[in-house]
């Protein structure tokens, strides 16, 4: 009987070619890995022709709202925890070790000095509620309590010279925020400093 | 074939299952992918006068000149500008963008943006593949620019953001700056007489 032999198929895909690509882009993308930030508030930053990359390291960022409330962001615990210290070195903060490490490690911080310590010693998800929904959120920095500025010192004398400052504020927030940020910036002899923008395609 | 002996030799399966392997790459992959930020932020340096007074006063009167322009930004993206010296001079409303601000800086810095235009033709004649030339290119071409753009006879622009004006205003003008290779500008504060000039002219209140 002449009978019809199926051939029988492998089912075996060989996975190595795809294995050995997917290991490629792993590696890509670990080596390239920037993480970002967690900020308290989205913000929308306005774009600009200008093409200057922002520095990568020791950069200290002055966070501004849309509803114009000041955060400061680190870009390295340790260098947080120095400025920190140099402000409990001048007693305009008071925090033990145990607080001071978990300051340290926070992303973003904008409260008044003197709620820092409270504020420090709550839960994760409190800490970002209160940065985002209570009123008293935000470092001060008018002309009657300017306590930005006293940031801004410590960070300075902790990070050195080759610290950069850059401002990072949302396309709504009201010039009347930056201006006081830049008064107080300017009072402490800061004059150069960055604007972050993202990059506005060409007209 | 035959065989030698009893033992039959069984016969393994070279072939090892990738398949869980894959899976979890591809699973840290999306993890990385979505994680990381490939496109740094872009940054405008900005550098701004000292306190001191002695510099404030030097800048005033240079600044107080018939070369100068001064832009007030108001809320509602209103923007208004005149030339030369306050108290001779006309306020005039215009917009944001090429038609608005651009035209009129364009326009006030006509022999720079010439010079300009020249110089980016010249650098295109030069154009080279070798990279080395054209980072020297480049560095040469960043020499002259800010050679034009600080040069005698060009303009200073004095920028006066009102309180009720976004950010979002500001970097708009400090970008027309350099669209315009405008060198020299100070971000100033709005005045009294500001604000009695846009009051009188515009019939405008600025805060």
């Amino acid at each position: 009987m002449g009978r019809f032999q199926v051939k029988k198929q492998d089912t075996f895909i060989d996975m190595t070619p795809m294995s050995d690509v997917m290991v490629l882009l792993l590696t890509f993308f670990m080596l390239t890995a920037t993480f970002t930030k967690e900020e308290p508030v989205a913000v929308n930053v306005p774009g600009s022709v200008s093409e200057i990359k922002i520095p990568e390291s020791n950069l200290m960022t002055i966070f501004v709202s849309p509803a114009g409330k000041v955060y400061m962001v680190m870009d390295n615990p340790t260098r947080q925890k120095d400025m920190a210290m140099e402000l409990i070195d001048a007693d305009m903060l008071d925090l033990n070790a145990k607080e001071l490490e978990a300051f340290a490690n926070v992303p973003t911080f904008g409260t008044p000095l003197n709620t820092i310590k409270s504020w420090v010693n709550m839960e994760g998800p409190k800490r970002n509620e209160i940065l985002t929904k209570s009123p008293d959120a935000g470092i001060p920095c008018d002309s009657v309590n300017d306590e930005l500025k006293e940031w801004v010192k410590a960070a300075r004398k902790a990070c050195g010279e080759n610290m950069r400052i850059a401002i990072k504020a949302d396309k709504t927030t009201p010039y009347k925020t930056i201006k006081n940020v830049m008064n107080s910036l300017r009072s402490i002899d800061e004059s150069r400093y960055n604007l972050i923008t993202t990059l506005k395609s060409g007209e | 074939m035959a065989r030698k002996g009893g033992s039959k030799q069984k016969k393994m399966n070279a072939r090892v299952d990738f398949t869980p392997m894959v899976d979890m790459i591809m699973l840290l992959v999306t993890f990385f992918m979505l994680c990381t930020t490939l496109l740094k932020p872009q940054t405008m340096e900005i550098t701004m006068p000292s306190d001191k007074d002695d510099i404030k006063q030097e800048n005033k009167s240079q600044v107080q000149t018939d070369e100068a322009i001064t832009i007030i930004i108001d809320k509602d993206n209103k923007i208004y500008y005149f030339e030369g010296k306050q108290h001779e001079a006309k306020l005039q409303e215009t917009a944001y963008g090429k038609e608005g601000i651009r035209k009129v800086l364009l326009k006030k810095n006509l022999n720079a943006a010439q010079k300009v235009a020249k110089l980016k033709t010249e650098m295109q004649a030069k154009f080279t593949s070798n990279p080395l030339q054209a980072e020297k290119n480049k560095q040469y071409y960043k020499e002259q620019l800010s050679k034009i753009k600080n040069a005698d006879g060009t303009p200073t622009a004095i920028i006066k953001p009102s309180d009720a004006s976004t950010y979002v205003n500001l970097i708009d003008v400090l970008d027309e700056m350099q669209n315009c290779y405008i060198g020299k500008y100070v971000i100033d504060k709005v005045n009294d007489t500001d604000r009695a000039m846009v009051k009188e002219q515009l019939g405008r209140d600025l805060e």
